[in-house]
């Protein structure tokens, strides 16, 4: 149990009348990293919304290292520990690109509102720490050239990668990234993908991602679950979900 | 601190000791008249107004109609206690000023805990609706001076002193917005979805920027009672709310360096404009409406003015490297 | 009988601003604007009447509310132009520049008005001088009764031309999606400029009315009438017609017995406190639907 990094019990949620997501069980161990699959529209990116506290789920539990998230707020869902990135990019585009790190990293810091008016020694303590601890994280990106652009000058590959770097910024122990190679040439998914496995074995973190491109999903999941209207449809080792009849038959239904 | 960084706090502080040098020596002289003063005044009061409604407008990114409201919260502080107690002299005043901008500081807290929760033309609406109900209660009760307005608030009309209020007042809040809080607010107005899911608590970020915009707004408050001496509450309709809203956006949301220049050019040129006093509205609205529909994005865009950005280019001319990092 | 006569009176003043408010609901739900000058064009039509019925209308024999003419092709005529050429041009820019020009236009016709006519308010005599009528022993004034009934009549043919007819039904499909109503053929530009016509033409018939309970005009009789009907449609719910009735009416009332019954000092306040309350139990109005933002 106590290496339950998360844990959903029956989680779902209702607009109005469609019942997006539905009795969805998932248990991730400290260090997995697991794909969850699935057509458009089958709930995957309102999983994510659950368990980020962005929508309030109608029924189930989610546990968080064995403390119950629910009714919690997202900026307070970041200190425990989870951070995600978005299907369509959301990064604070006039904000430097070193500052979209800052931002996310604002939660660890401490110097006070009148500190901050005044310039007094904490704050330019604090500010070069962060600063530092930016560097480092859009060093591991290769981004830290870029440390002073708007991030809405980036291409949009970088810009994809700056959300996860973001989202590295808050110190996760789990990270969600929703769809991370949409848009991505095959170069780019290659080096992506070298990340993704470079966050996970360097800093431990565990992930949860969303994606369509299966040669992500079979290149570095150990895990798979599908989802489709909103149920589990299987769930397991990558190679025997792709056999699976029931999945081939959800993504061919749907024209995938 | 870096041996850079002091080094553009001195030229930033040296500019400011010479732009109040030309301006005393200019009124020494007598070049500047008595009426040029008072208009140089109305700049200071109006500067801080502009840059405390950018804290909202320009800087989380809300449309407020209702910063004259805030403003009169503060000039009525300042006049009842300059009235009330009598300290009087620069002392009364720096005390009735800061009273002031805490007066409408607390009221910012208790409009923008509830109103904050609507968004975009919901916003803009209820703050005028807050901002037209204290006009209202003011003049309802007997407390304030009723209609009738407050009179006889002592005269504080002393340049060197609002230069430096105001001065002072543009530093802090540039400061503070170029602080983790600041930049809190900032991602809130990018996208508050993405701040929320950063760590940051949207509804005290939220809060605390409307607080600190009311806070500066009502020293402004305070420190046009104190020049003026008597007010009433019609003033600071939604009109007046109006008016700083266009200083802002015509200056570049999000800009101290064009929320000042614009309170500048927006205070002397209608001024100025006096000779042609009957046709002086008609330009100024005509004015306001080509800005908008040839520069939407205000005369500045989001663009500072970076003394860094200078010392840097001289650097490089000169051959040394550059200066790294904001303000 | 007093509380019965003040209730009327509420429903005259608010069947104004139920007419006012459809004018701005109906540009806020297709071009999300709020048309500050749409209170110019009330103003406007105010002197419009006032002027016919001096100049012209006092020489004949014709009745006074013939002026009902002139001011609604003056105040259509108008809205058109400043959609046309302070609106239009400034569709794709962010919605602040949008306020901000709309603040300029209201602005500009205030003072232009100021500057041609001056600030002094010109007055006429009444427009509907029938005796009044006898109810549950009240009287009531012909005005009120006209009032009420053109704004019943007025929003129902409004309800019955944008769920019946094509214009009608382009006008609700622009103001879900402009780049699916354009893809289904019908021309976002016209939509827009009939919009802002057909509240404008609305606005003309709430200036004569207007006009018959306080008859006289003045450069910014406008602003607060104006800002006034904006609340109410923002109570009843933004872009629904419903809305801006009941929004209207509910203000016109609340309005008429503060000022009988508490104080008509405070009348303005409790308005908006009333505006402020709404939003904050319901933040999309009375009629309005709550929506998830989708993530
Ligand atoms: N805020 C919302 N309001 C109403 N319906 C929603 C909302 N968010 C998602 N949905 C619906 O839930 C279903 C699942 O959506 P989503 O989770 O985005 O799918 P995907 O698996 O492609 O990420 C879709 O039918 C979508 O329209
Ligand atoms: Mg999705």
């Amino acid at each position: 149990m106590s290496n339950h990094v998360l844990t959903c019990n029956n989680v779902g949620i209702r607009f109005g009348g469609l019942q997006a997501v539905q009795d969805f069980n998932l248990q991730i161990e400290d260090g997995e990293l697991i794909g969850l699959i699935g057509p458009n529209g089958a709930g995957k990116t309102t999983v994510f919304n659950l368990i980020t506290g962005v929508y309030e789920p109608t029924e189930g539990e989610i546990l968080l290292a064995g403390t119950n998230i629910i009714g919690k707020m997202p900026h307070q869902i970041v200190r425990y520990g989870i951070a995600r990135t978005f299907q369509n990019i959301r990064l604070f585009d006039h904000l430097s690109v070193l500052d979209n790190l800052k931002v996310a990293a604002n939660k660890d810091m401490r110097y006070s509102i009148f500190s901050g008016m005044f310039r007094l020694g904490n704050f330019w303590r604090e500010e070069d720490e962060i600063k530092d601890k930016a560097i480092e994280i859009l060093d591991i990106f290769g981004m830290s050239k870029h440390a002073n652009k708007l991030a809405r000058s980036l291409p949009y590959g970088e810009q994809r990668k700056l959300e996860i770097a973001r989202a590295m910024a808050t110190d996760p122990k789990l990270l969600l990234l929703d769809e991370p190679a949409a848009g991505m040439n095959p170069t780019e998914t290659d080096e992506l993908m070298d990340t993704i496995m470079l966050i996970r074995n360097e800093f431990g973190i565990t992930t949860l991602l969303i994606e369509h491109d299966m040669r992500l999903v079979l290149g570095i999941c150990e895990r798979l679950m599908v989802l489709n209207y909103g149920k589990v449809l299987a769930e397991g080792n990558p190679h025997d979900i792709v056999n699976d009849q029931s999945v081939i038959e959800a993504y061919l239904g749907k024209g995938e | 601190m870096s041996r850079n960084k002091r080094l553009i706090y001195l030229i930033n502080i040296g500019l400011v000791l010479i732009l109040f040098a030309i301006l005393t020596i200019l009124e020494a002289s007598g070049v500047f008249t008595r009426y040029t003063m008072s208009i140089l005044r109305l700049v200071c009061i109006n500067v801080v107004l502009a840059t405390s409604l950018n804290v909202t407008v320009g800087n989380l990114g809300q449309i407020t109609l209702g910063h004259a409201g805030f403003m009169s919260i503060g000039a009525y502080t300042a006049g009842l206690f300059a009235k009330g107690v009598e300290i009087g002299g620069q002392n009364g005043y720096l005390i009735g000023i800061l009273l002031a901008g805490i007066c409408a500081g607390i009221f910012g807290i208790i409009v923008g805990i509830p109103v904050l929760r609507l968004k975009g033309d919901y916003l803009a609406i209820v703050t005028l609706a807050f901002g037209e109900i204290i006009r209202v209660l003011i003049e309802y009760f007997d407390f304030t001076g009723g209609a009738q307005g407050l009179n006889g608030i002592p005269r504080m009309q002393n340049f060197s002193v609002m230069f430096f209020l105001a001065v002072i007042c543009v530093t802090l809040m540039y400061s503070v917005m170029t602080s983790r809080h600041g930049r809190a607010v900032l991602a809130i107005r990018e996208d508050e979805i993405a701040a929320q899911s950063s760590g940051i608590n949207i509804t005290y970020y939220k809060t605390f920027a409307f607080t600190l915009s009311a806070f500066f707004a009502g020293i402004a408050g305070a420190m046009y009672a104190h020049n003026i001496g008597t007010i009433g509450a019609s003033v600071f309709n939604y009109n007046k709310s109006f008016d700083i809203l266009v200083m802002v956006v015509l200056g570049g949301m999000g800009s101290f360096t064009g929320a000042v220049i614009s309170a500048t050019v927006l205070t002397i040129v209608p001024e100025t404009l006096r000779q042609f006093n009957d046709y002086r509205m008609i330009i100024y609205s005509l004015l306001l409406i080509m800005v908008m529909l040839f520069r939407p994005e205000g005369l500045l865009g989001r663009k500072e003015f970076h003394i860094t950005k200078v010392v840097d280019k001289i650097k490089t001319k000169f051959g040394k490297h550059s200066v790294e990092g904001g303000s | 009988m007093n509380f019965l006569l003040q209730l009327l009176n509420g429903l005259q003043i608010g069947s104004i601003y139920a007419l006012v408010a459809l004018g701005y609901t109906m540009v806020y739900g297709i071009a999300l604007l709020i048309n500050f000058a749409h209170g110019e064009i009330i103003m406007l039509g105010a002197y419009t009447t006032v002027f016919t019925i001096q100049l012209l209308l006092a020489q004949t024999d014709l009745p006074y509310f013939v002026a009902i003419i002139p001011t609604i092709v003056i105040c259509t005529l108008i809205g058109i132009i400043i959609e046309r050429l302070a609106y239009k041009p400034l569709r794709n820019s962010p919605r602040i520049s949008n306020l901000i020009t709309a603040i300029g236009v209201s602005l500009l016709l205030q003072n232009t008005m100021m500057k041609i006519f001056g600030a002094q308010a010109r007055s006429v005599p009444s427009i509907f001088h029938a005796k009044p009528l006898d109810f549950f022993g009240a009287k009531i004034s012909v005005t009120t009764v006209v009032t009420i009934a053109v704004t019943a009549v007025l929003t129902i043919l409004l309800q019955l031309f944008i769920k019946k007819t094509k214009y009608g039904k382009a006008m609700t499909a622009t103001s879900e999606d402009y780049g699916a109503a354009e893809l289904v053929g019908i021309s976002v530009d016209r939509t827009l400029t009939m919009t802002f016509a057909i509240g404008s033409a609305l606005a003309g018939v709430a200036s004569l009315l207007y006009v018959s309970a306080y008859p006289q005009a003045e450069p910014m009789m406008g602003s607060m009438l104006g800002i006034k009907a904006f609340t109410a449609a923002v109570v009843g719910g933004i872009g629904l017609i419903p809305g801006a009735v009941l929004g209207g009416l509910i203000l016109g009332i609340v309005e008429a017995l503060t000022r009988a019954f508490i104080s008509s000092k405070l009348s303005d306040a409790i308005v908006f406190g009333l505006l402020i309350l709404v939003l904050l139990i319901k933040p999309s109005g009375l009629l309005g639907e709550d929506r998830k933002e989708k993530v």
